[in-house]
């Protein structure tokens, strides 16, 4: 603990770890600056830009709003479906906002259990990101049933008809994955959120005051209630942690379990879920570099923060690479001329553009980070984040599409374009996730306050019992 | 009509809140609340508090939500609407644990959340210290010792002068309707 003792690299803002531990808030916080800072996001005028993407925001959302009517008054012929290819943008836009939402999930419950403490700083937001991807996912089974007044049959309600749906199929367990998944999600966040809402509540006067107090729950601090809190976020997290994996290894056992070349292999499922991971760290270090430009949070997420997110990108970026190399390893292992066929054409048929910006981006991008200068550095990784994004849509649109487009029979083989309505409604799910999601900066804790300040040196009692008692902040 | 209901005192640090908390516990005191803006580590121990009976409730969901689970899809298959999909027995289990599993965690999950509220008595809008002009500084940073009329132990005047005693400062009389 004599790191306590003394912290010059505090104010300098420049931290490395320090004699084997790393300050995780710099800039000479105490308690009460940090309440400060992350209440006056919420309390404080509303920075000019968030206006800005408010507006281009809501606009997107206007366009996804415009789209599913169109969808809904014509029918799913206004999409570029064809005949081979069934599959459209729908589910390569479902299965690519799920993803997004993995990382939320990974840093709230998996890091929580593995004890990463640094994850305290962007916990918070980065799980509202995984309600919102959800949210957006979700509006694609919902309205590629066409008919989406119909969309009930996919629940086992009782219905006119006397039938039930089938538990056989993938696209029923995913409903219930995926359903199970928000639902734990919410609340976990909501769970996080009350003592950070205690916290606004404390700070309010009049009707703000009785809002947030509603929604704080009437929340004391006191340790009888935290025993039972922080009992709560670990079951939460536990729960959560083997419901990550799963969601996305069922996501990957629709395509799984079909007979399609090129999409019939045991890969599937860990290679979902490491592309999802990679592709949520993605969303989460472009959402994360601009919030905190704009909110001025460097001293909470720091550099550190970022390299350690640039080297999970890393690793899950290498997963997926190598993902993608034994798929083609196990087609010309298993002897099959028509598995070799599908992934031969994937890299080299009518797709083969596709297939390689999802290579650049997704094997070649990360691997920049192994080196510390790029690591660290704002304009690079941001660069690279998005260039994960990019490259993570066009992996889920090579599995759908190549393979069906190639599908059993030669004549029937067809290219597939999307339409304009393939296209606005894609741009318009960007604008429901940005609406959401700057709504919740504007009128939540974006930073997990709480959790910060329990990572604080000196939230630690041992840290009082050492003689220096000057260098504790809490006063 | 004002009336006492408890004794709130205020302490520097969590490593002073620790102490307090030891000192009220070995004083005989038993209906006493120590406040933070974040959870403090070991002291469950200092205040003897109990474990948390959380786990026996989540485990009674989780089986629950795994039994609802496997069991609609039993029905469902194999007596409401049995069909053979592809020469499979109507009763294929394998193919039902993803959805068991899926109910397993979303029970578990309104569990931990809903046992943790009750647990906590939440939601609770109005309580003693809340009318305290000091406590709201418990959610941003401040360390206190609440004492509750009710306890055996309590008098207005010993219980505050023995929270002076122990280090607390800004000891004040809760009192309200």
């Amino acid at each position: 603990m004599s790191i306590l003792k003394k912290h010059p690299e505090r104010d300098s803002g420049a931290v490395e770890a320090v004699g084997g531990e790393e300050l995780l808030v710099t800039g000479g916080h105490t308690f009460s600056t940090l309440t400060e800072k992350v209440s006056g996001i919420v309390e404080k005028k509303t920075p000019a830009q968030w206006y800005l993407l408010f507006a281009a925001a809501v606009s997107g959302m206007m366009l996804l709003l415009g789209a599913i009517g169109w969808l809904v008054w014509e029918g799913t012929g206004i999409w570029g479906l064809n005949n081979p290819v069934g599959w459209g943008w729908a589910i390569v836009n479902f299965v690519f906002w799920v993803g997004i939402g993995h990382a939320g999930t990974l840093i709230s419950a998996i890091l929580f259990l593995l004890r990463q403490q640094w994850r305290t700083a962007i916990n918070r937001f980065a799980e509202a990101m995984t309600i919102f991807a959800v949210i957006s996912a979700l509006v694609f089974p919902g309205i590629h049933v066409g008919r989406i007044w119909l969309a009930y049959y996919m629940f086992p309600v009782p219905n006119q008809m006397l039938i039930w749906p089938n538990f056989r199929s993938p696209l029923l367990w995913d409903i219930f994955a995926v359903g199970t998944y928000f639902t734990v999600s919410t609340l976990f966040w909501y769970v996080g959120l009350i003592p950070d809402l205690a916290t606004l509540r404390d700070r309010a006067t009049k009707v703000r005051k009785k809002v947030l107090g509603f929604f704080a729950m009437g929340w004391r601090g006191g340790n009888r209630q935290w025993q039972h809190y922080e009992k709560a976020y670990l079951m939460l997290a536990g729960l959560a942690t083997p419901l990550v994996l799963s969601v996305h290894s069922v996501v990957a056992t629709d395509f799984a379990t079909s007979l399609v070349p090129g999409w019939h292999t045991t890969i599937f499922p860990p290679y979902f879920v490491a592309g999802a991971v990679f592709s949520g760290f993605g969303m989460v270090m472009t959402l994360a570099i601009i919030a905190r430009k704009i909110y001025g949070l460097e001293d909470i997420i720091t550099v550190n923060h970022l390299e350690k997110m640039n080297k999970i990108i890393l690793v899950t970026g290498s997963m997926v690479g190598y993902a993608y190399l034994t798929e083609f390893f196990i087609a010309w292992y298993s002897g099959n001329q028509f598995e070799v066929f599908a992934f031969i054409n994937r890299a080299f048929g009518p797709y083969a553009w596709a297939y390689w910006i999802m290579f650049l981006c997704n094997v070649i991008t990360p691997q920049i980070f192994w080196f510390k200068k790029l690591r660290r550095s704002i304009p690079v990784m941001f660069v690279a984040s998005i260039f994960v994004n990019i490259g993570m849509w066009f992996e889920r649109f090579v599995i759908t599409v190549t393979s069906l487009s190639r599908d059993f029979l030669p004549s029937s083989w067809d290219y597939y374009s999307p339409t304009i309505w393939d296209i606005l409604t894609f741009v318009g799910s960007f604008g429901l996730f940005f609406t959401f999601f700057l709504l919740f900066l504007r009128f939540l804790p974006m930073v997990a306050l709480a959790e910060v300040k329990g990572v604080m040196p000196e939230a630690d009692p041992h840290h009082y019992h050492t003689k220096d008692k000057k260098s504790g902040g809490a006063k | 009509m004002s009336q006492t209901l408890g004794v709130l005192a205020r302490f520097e640090n969590p490593a002073e809140l620790i102490d307090a908390a030891k000192k009220v516990r070995e004083a005989g005191y038993e209906k006493f609340d120590c406040h933070s803006p974040f959870p403090i580590h070991g002291m469950d121990d200092a205040m003897g508090l109990k474990r948390s009976p959380l786990g026996y409730i989540v485990g009674g969901m989780t089986l629950t939500g795994a039994s609802i689970g496997m069991g609609l899809q039993y029905w469902i298959a194999a007596v409401e609407y049995p069909l053979v999909i592809s020469g499979k027995p109507f009763f294929s289990w394998q193919a039902f644990i993803i959805v068991t599993f899926a109910l397993f965690v979303l029970f578990g999950a309104f569990g931990a959340v809903l046992g943790m509220f009750h647990l906590n008595r939440l939601p609770r809008l109005h309580h003693p210290v809340f009318y305290s002009d000091n406590f709201a500084r418990a959610t941003d940073d401040a360390f206190f010792v609440s004492i509750e009329v009710e306890d055996k132990n309590f008098d207005e005047k010993k219980t505050q002068a023995f929270l002076t005693s122990i280090g607390g400062k800004d000891v004040e009389l809760v009192a309200g309707e």
